[in-house]
């Protein structure tokens, strides 16, 4: 018979109800953090060729890196540049073997973002008095 | 007629082609990353908020200048690589993958190309003394 143990295994975990474990969130968060840092390398290479273009050049992308959205855009980025080198520091550990067991994957994680806030945090402390 | 045998023309090169070279790749930049991303930080922050005249004399100077530079286009490299064989080769497929890995090339090469510019100018850019 072919339906002897229906409702009675277990159920595949549909990707849509699956709640993702805490090491899964920081890994894809590593990729989205690679290419989110697009935007903040993109504003600040704009303001650098703005600086040698001419004063009017210069006066809009300043502007625009100091208004609410540049600043939003900057902090956003360093919290997403901390994250992915604290991501990336892991991947090599990984790389050599180390940190692969579940309890260490999700220490890891929680040190990559509580590190990475308060690294950004820092640096935005030391940017405002320095 | 190839006197190679299979074994040799596909030694080394494993289902991508490109061997370890990839994941070496990114290996190699991110060691380096680790060392410029607090250097760079470091470097930007200390410019922004200045006027246009002291913005160009900070990246003139070689520090943050050299620093900017190499953190731009081992960041950007490290960018083009880590998207085109991770991402890119994850998710996007057939002509849309090409395009896109072109796409990003052209991006990443071009932000380069731009910050080096911009940073080798204000290098030779006098201090209006």
């Amino acid at each position: 018979m072919a339906d002897v143990n229906r409702g009675n295994r277990p159920l595949s975990p549909h990707l849509q109800v699956y709640r993702l474990p805490l090491p899964a969130i920081t890994s894809i968060l590593t990729r989205i953090t690679g290419h989110a840092l697009s935007a903040g390398i993109l504003l600040l290479v704009w303001w650098l060729v703005a600086a040698v273009t001419s004063p009017g050049a210069f006066a809009t992308a300043d502007w625009v890196l100091r208004s609410w959205l540049g600043f939003l855009i900057m902090t956003a980025s360093t919290w997403a540049l901390w994250f992915h080198a604290l991501s990336g520091v892991r991947h090599l550990f990984y790389d050599n073997g180390m940190g692969l067991e579940i309890e260490d994957a999700k220490r890891a994680s929680w040190g990559i973002i509580i590190g990475s806030v308060a690294l950004t945090v820092l640096s935005l402390i030391i940017f405002f008095i320095g | 007629m190839r006197y190679i045998t299979p074994r040799k023309a596909a030694q080394g090169l494993g289902s991508a082609r490109a061997g370890t070279a990839h994941h070496w790749n990114i290996t190699m930049s991110s060691y380096a990353l680790i060392v410029l991303t607090p250097l760079f930080l470091i470097a930007v922050g200390g410019a922004i908020g200045l006027p246009q005249d002291q913005v160009v004399a900070h990246f003139g100077r070689p520090f943050p200048g050299i620093i900017t530079a190499l953190f731009i286009i081992v960041g950007m490299i490290h960018f083009i690589k880590g998207s085109q064989g991770g991402a890119i080769a994850d998710y996007v497929h057939g002509t849309a993958q090409q395009l896109t890995m072109v796409a990003i090339a052209i991006f990443g090469w071009g932000v380069i190309a731009a910050a080096v510019f911009a940073l080798a100018k204000m290098a030779f850019t006098l201090p209006a003394i």
